[in-house]
């Protein structure tokens, strides 16, 4: 319930204001989005089989956005950015579709 | 699944669902997080162009690839510009040539007789008793009108003096390329009137011999502003002449 209407109150909030991303960021700032939606689905997965462990989900969703924003950055530094980024999302994917598929067997038992 | 063994029930589900608890809290902030992140995102992209969440080397490799691209189109410019250019002076020269050509056959067909002709001139009307107008007298005043620059000339209204004309004392009077002149003679000249007017009434010229007191004639002679040269001659092929 709280999550939803936190859901709501972000969307509401994103459309309100306009930060001006700052341009060192930006180029990292889609991939933490990945980062963290896998991080979500997988705090959402653990809630929904009653196992949710609230310091155990702040520290991964903040490693997780940390971790593929370092990741890609030090591609930018070595030259390899974009193959890693991408490696980052094909792997980030994986996991969100693997969360997804727990969360869906979990509530609709198939 | 098998880490815990005892599946709740659904009802017991959706009462935890609608229960605030700290687990609900910290999970709806990191939705309001994400949430919000990606909506500025979403609308960042929307809005700003694309090229300005590109790595550098992505972007060296796009301009690049434009430069080469903006080389191949310049050569095509310049290839078409050519094509274009060759195309438009083979059309004007080819143009100017029928224009030359049409020109040229206007004048020929005039010289030769073969179309009608129209345009200022004199019209000399010849009266003299029969017999009297002879072949000689008539390629006299004719040669005499050419030399003054007649362009076309008609005589009576059907026949038209071209290069080829002959003149023959016949027994009942003037015979033309064939065709008996009845008196009196009109003769249609298309040119300067007051030249031609001159070229005929010289003295020892047309006027005067068909007025002398040998043939008994009269002449008139009009200058209308307009003469119509309505007769034609076939121009047959030459069978000797060949062009050189």
């Amino acid at each position: 319930m709280l999550a939803l209407i936190g859901l709501v109150i972000g969307i509401v909030v994103g459309l309100l204001i306009t930060p001006t991303v700052p341009s060192a960021l930006q180029p990292y700032l889609p991939i933490m989005i990945v980062a963290a939606l896998d991080a979500l689905f997988g705090g959402v997965l653990a809630w929904i089989k009653g196992v949710f462990h609230d310091r155990v989900f702040v520290v991964s969703f903040i490693s997780n956005v940390a971790v593929a924003a370092l990741l890609v950055w030090v591609g930018d530094l070595i030259g390899v950015g974009s193959q890693l980024s991408t490696a980052v999302i094909v792997v980030l994917g994986i996991r969100i579709f693997t969360n997804v598929a727990g969360i869906r067997r979990e509530v609709l038992h198939a | 699944m098998p880490s815990h063994a005892v599946r709740e029930t659904r009802a017991n589900k959706i009462r935890r669902f609608f229960r605030p608890t700290l687990a609900q809290a910290i999970l709806g902030l990191a939705f309001c997080l994400v949430a919000s992140v990606a909506v500025v995102q979403i609308r960042g992209t929307a809005t700003t162009d694309p090229y300005s969440s590109m790595r550098r080397a992505d972007l060296v490799e796009l301009l690049a690839g434009l430069n080469s691209e903006s080389d191949r189109l310049d050569a095509q410019i310049a290839d078409l510009v050519a094509t274009r250019d060759q195309l438009r002076s083979g059309a004007d020269s080819s143009r100017v040539a029928a224009d030359q050509a049409a020109q040229r056959l206007d004048e020929l067909e005039l010289l030769a007789g073969t179309v009608a002709a129209e345009g200022p001139g004199i019209r000399i009307v010849i009266s003299a008793p029969e017999g009297k107008v002879s072949a000689n007298t008539m390629l006299d005043g004719i040669e005499e009108l050419r030399d003054a620059g007649a362009q076309a000339i008609e005589i009576n209204d059907s026949v038209r003096v071209v290069a080829s004309t002959w003149f023959a004392d016949g027994d009942n009077g003037l015979i033309a390329d064939g065709i008996e002149l009845s008196l009196p003679l009109t003769i249609d000249v298309i040119g300067q009137a007051h030249e031609l007017e001159e070229a005929s009434r010289f003295r020892g010229g047309l006027v005067s011999q068909l007025e002398s007191a040998k043939v008994g004639g009269s002449v008139a002679i009009e200058t209308p502003n307009r003469i119509d040269v309505d007769s034609t001659v076939t121009v047959e092929a030459p069978r000797h002449a060949r062009p050189a």
